[in-house]
């Protein structure tokens, strides 16, 4: 049978850039196809191609045999492809029905919108491809997993044959992402094709039926889950070997750096969002912890670095008390910060590489004498940054919004590391980055940690913390529920703790895995 | 002043490096000079050549030319608008028949005659200058100072005050402080909103609007009453400053180029010396560029607020100060014609950088100063020469118009623009 959708020598040129070079394609009725490559190269660009947002230079697409010409998202969904994107395209403010209904709207006496009619058609969808939702919700109101859900059956509704998702776990939480794979699963089942782009092993090799590999926009190779491991598939992308498990020795931990007793922290109402949280993090040791998305993680964390006020409790810093200090002195006393979102919180984006480097320490010297910047020894600093962290960057004055993401991070690592700090705090350090970044950073985390720093590490990515961590507190509902030796537990059993149950059982067979409860 | 173009070309190399790509090559210096200048300069072509098409859609003569025959109708087109263009550029950059001769003769009265259009437009850019930096000032630092026109008139007050009460001081003092005084009455009037913004977080663009109001009332009612000049018979207006307060004019009447112009300079230096060399600057405009992260690296966003509008409250003092002792030497309420408002199109014009505003300040003097010799000229009413105006700001402001008109590719990079984060503030 033919492929219901073919890309032939598909090539496209960037100013300084071969974003896609002669890449040919080919997708099955039925199937789900993955995308696999680092980020830039050049998956996305690929699927705007294929999504009409731009034309390529040379290549041709077929569907169905036949020749087709996308010059817009609009041919590119009457030719029966629609595409999930990274960032949904949902108005939160309308309610589903709306939104799905938006741009090919069920009317009635005229110009009337008919919901009740739209919203059956939806409810059948929704029906048939398992992906519950109601009509009437307010977007807004409704949470994450569920607006993809929304976003696919907008799809489904303009009768999409070829589903693109891109990146599409990024937002998820693990449940909500397997969720999402049960429904791929299901799609492709009742015949809708689908490419799926990412740069997660563990997804591909989950829920793909088969395996491109795409690097510096070219394909590099195919495959299959059944043929290919987690390692042959980061090769395969990075181009090189790399050591997807952390190395580290194990460490006696010193002293207690960062000691927090009774941290009780409060949202704008005034609801509980961080339980009585003690937790005391040594020299040399990192403390990861697990938990998902929203246990309030976020609001400990800000309350440690001074970004939030806290309700009760003491945080304390080599012995002094910051449970009410100001960011700047709380960096001031060796702590340093690497933020949850390193756009907003981590970076000031249209500033300079170099600015971007001594964001937390500009005021000081060398880099300013009097009143008066020193360019001069914060471009020479820039430059030793760059080169000691691999940072890409066409140059120190580059803005920093010109770089990758994974760069983007390198520049935070490179300043919150390379200043004597005692404590760190890693929030979500390798967030969207991908296989050969995650690596390195890994790495320079647990080089910290050897130095003898204390590292205290929060990620909603189990096998993060599992790797990285010497003890693992698990956080639920605002509660830190247990406290645990990474060496002495399963990642099945922290896993469970996530949902906020006590593998009771296994604890008490084995007095030495629960280093300390606290409840 | 020796070192100013020293410094100015430095300046401009900071801008291009914000504005755009930094290359080390130098064909990319020279792309990235054009791409930053392109919008301004095709905006401007637009917008004389939309003008003409004005000039001559309003002028009766034409009609009546087209009546007699089509080609008479073209031939009076022509003539409108090349006598109109005409009078802009003699009116403000001089005759070049007249300066020709002027030097010619060698009779130093003529040259400075014939030299007077042009000084006459940088006389009304000064106030650009100063209003403009304010504008620009208040943006880096992510604020959207509307009030520069009310700091502008409370600064006038305050410098009028100094200038005509205080008497005995020599030139040297006097002069100063009459200034000084009308940037501190301007840093005042900033402050307020900058501090309300700081404590409870009221948006500034309410505030400032509502201190306009309150500053041009107060200042009707001192000049109607604690400031009115004896023996003006109620008219709202302030005694002559002293002598030894006034700015001094270069040249004898009718020529009033005056030390302010310098003095506006010299202050774009320093803001410019302030926002892109100095720690506080950098402090102002991480604030304004990313107030989350400011709040990481420890900065204190309210602190920074109040700061910036006390900062652009006085740059906007200092452009009603200049005014008075420079050139109107008394305070009366037709002090400023909107030059606080469309020093905010200025400011965007010249991408918030000193160096653009003083560009755009010259641009703007010239355009207002020729427009007057238009309109005397060739009998084209204010009106026209207003909408004129406005057509290029609207294409400068919406470079996107521009863009598409000219098939001008969209700048790759990300520059680094100041802006408001919408009209909402979006931080808190």
């Amino acid at each position: 049978m033919a492929p219901i959708l073919e890309l032939k020598g598909i090539t496209k040129q960037f100013p300084g850039v071969l974003a896609n070079d002669h890449i040919d394609l080919a997708l099955n009725k039925g199937e789900i196809l993955a995308l696999l490559g680092e980020n830039g190269a050049g998956k996305s660009t690929l699927m705007n191609i294929l999504y009409g947002l731009y034309q390529p230079d040379e290549g041709d697409i077929f569907i169905n045999d036949e020749k087709i010409v996308i010059n817009s998202p609009t041919d590119a969904i009457d030719a029966g492809i629609g595409m999930v994107h990274q960032h949904f395209m949902l108005i939160p403010v309308f309610t589903v029905v709306e939104n799905i209904m938006l741009g090919q709207e069920s009317v009635k006496f005229g110009d009337f919108l008919d919901r009740a009619d739209a919203s059956k058609k939806i409810l059948e969808i929704s029906e048939q491809f398992n992906l519950p939702v109601n009509p009437n919700d307010l977007v807004r109101d409704i949470p994450v997993g569920i607006q993809q859900k929304v976003e696919i059956i907008k799809l489904l509704y303009r009768q999409a044959e070829i589903l693109i998702f891109d990146e599409p776990t990024a937002v998820l939480t693990p449940q909500e992402a397997d969720e999402l794979f049960d429904i791929m699963r299901s799609l492709a089942k009742q015949g809708k094709s689908i490419i799926f782009i990412t740069h997660k092993l563990r997804e591909v090799l989950e829920v793909a039926d088969r395996i491109m590999v795409i690097r510096l926009g070219a394909v590099v190779g195919e495959t299959t889950p059944q043929q290919a491991d987690k390692n042959s598939l980061a090769a395969m992308m990075v181009g090189r070997e790399v050591s997807l498990v952390v190395e580290k020795e194990t460490k006696v931990p010193g002293d207690i750096v960062v000691s927090i007793r009774d941290l009780l922290v409060t949202d704008k109402y005034q609801n509980i969002v961080v339980d009585h949280v003690s937790l005391d993090v040594r020299a040399g040791e990192v403390v990861g912890i697990a938990g998902v998305q929203g246990n309030g993680q976020t609001e400990l964390v800000e309350a440690i670095t001074g970004l939030r006020k806290s309700a009760g409790g003491q945080v304390t810093l080599m012995g002094r008390d910051i449970t009410h200090a100001t960011p700047r002195k709380i960096t001031e006393l060796g702590s340093a910060h690497v933020p949850e979102d390193r756009q907003m919180d981590g970076l000031v984006l249209p500033f300079p590489t170099a600015e971007n480097l001594v964001l937390c320490t500009y005021y000081k010297k060398p880099f300013s004498k009097g009143a008066v910047l020193q360019y001069q020894i914060i471009l020479e600093h820039a430059k030793r940054l760059i080169h000691d962290f691999d940072i890409r960057t066409p140059s120190a004055l580059t803005p920093v919004s010109n770089l990758s993401g994974g760069n983007q991070q390198k520049v935070i690592i490179a300043r919150e590391l390379s200043r004597p700090i005692q404590f760190l705090m890693a929030s979500q350090p390798t967030r969207g980055l991908d296989v050969g970044s995650i690596e390195y950073i890994h790495k320079r985390l647990v080089q910290k940690r050897d130095e003898g720093c204390a590292v205290l590490l929060v990620s909603p990515e189990l096998d993060e913390v599992m790797e990285l961590s010497d003890r693992i507190a698990v956080m639920f509902r605002g509660k830190i529920l247990a406290i645990v030796d990474s060496q002495l537990v399963t990642k099945e059993q922290v896993g469970l703790m996530m949902t906020g149950e006590i593998p009771e059982e296994g604890f008490h067979a084995n007095e030495n895995r629960v280093v300390e409860r606290t409840f | 002043m020796k070192r100013e173009p020293n410094k100015f070309e430095e300046a401009g190399q900071v801008l291009l490096q914000e504005i755009n790509e930094t290359g080390d090559e130098p064909t990319t210096q020279k792309r990235s000079l054009w791409s930053a200048i392109a919008i301004p300069v095709l905006a401007i072509l637009t917008g004389l050549i939309i003008g003409a098409v004005l000039v001559a859609a309003t002028s009766t003569s034409v009609y009546e030319a087209f009546e007699h025959s089509f080609g008479e109708g073209l031939r009076t087109i022509f003539i409108e608008v090349f006598t109109a263009y005409k009078a802009l550029f003699t009116g403000s950059i001089g005759d070049p028949a007249k300066i020709s001769n002027a030097l010619g003769s060698g009779d130093d009265r003529l040259i400075r005659a014939a030299f007077n259009p042009f000084l006459e437009s940088l006389v009304q850019a000064t106030p650009y200058i100063f209003a403009g930096l304010a504008v620009a000032l208040g943006f880096r630092s992510g604020l959207f100072n509307i009030g520069v026109e009310g700091q502008l008139f409370i600064g006038a007050a305050c410098a009028t005050y100094v200038g005509y009460a205080i008497t005995g001081l020599p030139f040297i003092i006097h002069m100063p402080l009459a200034f000084l005084a009308g940037a501190l009455g301007g840093a005042l009037w900033g402050f307020i909103p900058g501090l309300l913004k700081a404590t409870t977080g009221g948006h500034e663009v309410i505030n400032t609007i509502m201190m306009n109001y309150i500053a041009f009332r107060l200042t009707e009612w001192l000049l109607s009453g604690a400031m009115t000049r004896p023996g003006s018979g109620g008219m709202p207006i302030s005694p002559l400053i002293q002598e030894s307060a006034q700015i001094p004019q270069f040249f004898q009447s009718p020529i009033r180029f005056h030390l302010g112009f310098f003095i506006a300079l010299g202050v774009a230096w320093l803001v410019w010396w302030l926002l892109f060399k100095t720690k506080w600057g950098l402090n102002l405009r991480t604030v304004g560029a990313n107030p989350r992260a400011a709040k990481y690296a420890g900065l204190s966003i309210g602190k920074s607020y109040a700061i910036a509008m006390a900062i652009s409250g006085a740059l906007a003092g200092m452009a009603g100060g200049v005014q008075i002792l420079a050139v109107n030497r008394s305070m009366a309420l037709g002090l400023s014609s909107g030059y606080g408002f469309d020093s905010i199109a200025l400011a965007l014009i010249g991408n918030n950088h000193p160096l653009g505003v003083v560009l755009t300040s010259i641009l703007f003097g010239t355009l207002r100063n020729g427009a007057t010799r238009m309109m005397v000229v060739s009998k084209i009413p204010v009106d026209i020469v207003d909408v004129m105006q406005a057509i290029i700001l609207m294409f400068v402001a919406a470079p996107a118009i521009i863009r598409s008109l000219y098939r001008l590719r969209k700048p790759k990079q990300e520059e680094e623009t100041a802006f408001v984060s919408g009209w909402g503030g979006g931080q808190s």
